[in-house]
């Protein structure tokens, strides 16, 4: 019944182009590719207690990777996406060597000097335009392997077919990382990662490699992130360091999602995905203030429901949709009776 | 000599760093918090000096001494109503409150005072400098050494010789038994973040005296002194004052090879050092 309801939302999402104007798909996509990013974040944060405030580095690796593979190696942009994910991945080793020496909040913060040091250094490159930054070349575009199809199937313009193609790459990418929270979760190593989260030492007690874990978390989450980051520069056409490493676009925002929705759940990002669009569309207006607006949301979330509107939704009865929750099932305790 | 006087340049540049990092290190050594605030504080604090310099005409350093009060206020305030209510077990909630704090204070005051860069206008002192044998330092940046130099030292003097100080470090070492012997610790923190905050005030002054700012600059001033404070090692403000020459020195020999490499190579010593001695290179605290 629920995976019915799931399917039909996903094949409602993925018909847009059919009755969607170009506007409302590419605010989709904006949607889905923060929900991604949102989902990798949790998994970090709210499963392996990693807090990082450094997610920004692994977005700026995907666009870059694939901006410089299509413009400097001629590789076409739909594999250059995978590159991207497979070399965030492969930098995340180095890096979650040097961030996992620092603790708790201090790893924050470590994760963010990370970031600024890939953006200073990215800066730096001249063939990817250095500190301004470049845009993907028209042929680039024009030849992008499944455009000319999607153009002719829809009948429209390469341009319009082109969003759509990012579009239902994006829709995958969220779809599928949902389906591998969902898989991950229900399996022993999500149940390893909820002791994890819950109580980090009694989890090493019982067994749980907590560093290997962590490592794998850190580095599944950068692939995530990583391709994320290559299909929203991909969408956009353009990047420069400053857009692709931005710390309050890909991090900040996409903390305060998770947060307000229900951090530790596949739900939160979610619920958190929709609040953030509700505000985004009602504040739009108002400039800068739609960032305050979150940020107060965040705060009083956090002081108020620690457990985000899912929680609350949670405590009220509403049952999980993807039953990752782990109900104890046993004999019941009678001392406490 | 391009290097000597950069190195110089570099320590010189440390004091200001030691002055972001002082009041990071008390709110943490005192309550285990860290705010990821704190930059954007002193870019606040820069813009209050700023505004009283406006209506009062004054130049910016006799503001410091209404601007600091009002700092102690903001900062006693901060920790009541808001800090000590996320203190506890769970990381997560001080380091989210602080960080949409942080992101709250920026956009808000880009809304006040737009995205413009400003200038806390110190008159002569900008530009006039001294000569020691060879080497020309600017008064300003040796003020500002000073400065850092005075603060530690009053820190210090606090901790170790008031009643005040002990009932900090009483704290700081056992919350629960500190408060069977009469102290409220959440009263205590609330002074601590209000010393913080002073401290943050006089860091902003020497901050907009030197350069420009505009609402956008705090984080990066963050990061400095997370830096000065890990390398310097936890728990000492000597420990913080040498993490920020570290990297004050990084930055102005990175500059003197390429001036774009000025920030970077911060950065670079930072992991360099968070490599090979973790815990910093003075570290106290276990």
């Amino acid at each position: 019944m629920r995976l019915i309801a799931f399917a039909i939302v996903v094949l409602a999402l993925a018909a847009l182009p059919f009755y969607g104007s170009r506007s409302n798909i590419q605010d989709v996509f904006f949607l889905l590719s923060m929900l991604t990013l949102a989902q990798f974040w949790n998994l970090l944060a709210g499963y392996a207690g990693l807090i990082s405030v450094g997610q920004q580095a692994f977005v700026g690796i995907g666009a870059y990777t694939l901006f410089s593979s299509s413009i400097l190696l001629g590789i076409d942009p739909l594999a250059a996406i995978v590159m991207a994910g497979v070399l965030a991945g492969l930098l995340a080793i180095p890096m979650a060597t040097i961030a996992f020496r620092l603790e708790g909040a201090y790893f924050a913060i470590g994760t963010w000097v990370l970031a600024e040091i890939l953006r200073l250094s990215v800066s730096q490159i001249r063939a990817v335009g250095g500190g301004t930054g470049t845009s993907l070349p028209r042929n680039v575009l024009a030849d992008m392997a499944g455009v000319q199809a999607v153009a002719d199937f829809l009948d429209i313009r390469a341009s319009a077919a082109r969003d759509v193609l990012t579009y239902w790459i994006m829709l995958g990418i969220a779809v599928a990382t949902i389906a591998l929270m969902v898989f991950v979760l229900r399996r022993r190593e999500g149940l390893a990662l909820a002791a994890l989260r819950d109580d980090p030492e009694a989890a090493e007690t019982v067994g749980v490699s907590t560093r290997v874990l962590k490592y794998f978390v850190y580095i599944v989450s950068a692939i995530g992130t990583g391709l994320t980051g290559a299909i929203i520069y991909l969408q956009k056409g353009r990047v420069s360091p400053d857009a692709a490493f931005n710390v309050v676009d890909w991090t900040a925002a996409v903390i305060f999602i998770v947060v307000i929705g229900g951090i530790g759940t596949i739900e939160g990002p979610i619920i958190g995905i929709l609040i953030f669009f509700f505000l985004q569309s009602y504040l739009a207006d108002f400039g800068t203030y739609y960032l305050i607006v979150l940020g107060g949301t965040a705060i009083a979330v956090m002081l108020l429901a620690p457990r985000g509107v899912w929680g609350i939704l949670a405590d009220r009865g509403v049952a999980s949709v993807f039953l990752t929750r782990r109900i104890y099932s046993g004999p019941k305790d009678t001392r406490s009776q | 000599m391009t290097f000597i006087d950069a190195f110089i340049q570099g320590v010189l540049l440390g004091g200001l760093y030691a002055l972001f990092a002082t009041g990071l290190s008390l709110v943490f050594g005192i309550m285990r918090l860290v705010n990821l605030a704190h930059g954007d504080l002193i870019i606040l604090g820069a813009f209050i000096i700023l505004t009283l310099m406006t209506v009062t005409g004054l130049h910016p350093m006799p503001v410091v001494l209404v601007a600091a009060p009002i700092m102690f206020v903001l900062g006693w305030l901060l920790q009541t109503y808001l800090l000590n209510r996320v203190l506890g077990s769970d990381l997560l909630r001080p380091l989210l409150v602080t960080f949409g704090l942080s992101i709250i204070l920026q956009n808000g005051l880009l809304e006040v005072y737009s995205a413009d860069s400003q200038r806390l206008a110190a008159g002569p002192i900008e530009v006039s400098s001294l000569s020691i044998g060879p080497i020309t330092v600017g008064v300003l940046p040796v003020l500002t050494f000073l400065s850092a130099i005075l603060v530690i030292l009053a820190l210090n003097w606090i901790f170790f010789h008031t009643r005040l100080g002990r009932a900090f470090r009483a704290t700081s070492d056992d919350p629960v038994t500190a408060s069977l012997m009469g102290i409220a610790p959440k009263r205590m923190f609330a002074m601590a973040t209000g010393l913080a905050m002073v401290v943050i005030t006089i860091a902003a002054l020497y901050l907009g005296m030197r350069a420009n700012f505009d609402p956008s600059v705090g984080p990066a001033r963050l990061l400095y002194a997370f830096e000065a404070v890990i390398i310097g090692g936890l728990g000492s403000f000597w420990g913080t004052l040498a993490g920020g020459v570290i990297i004050g020195v990084a930055q102005t020999m990175g500059a003197a090879i390429n001036p774009e490499w000025q920030i970077l190579a911060g950065h670079i010593v930072f992991l360099i050092v968070l490599m090979v001695r973790p815990r910093g290179l003075f570290p106290k605290v276990k």
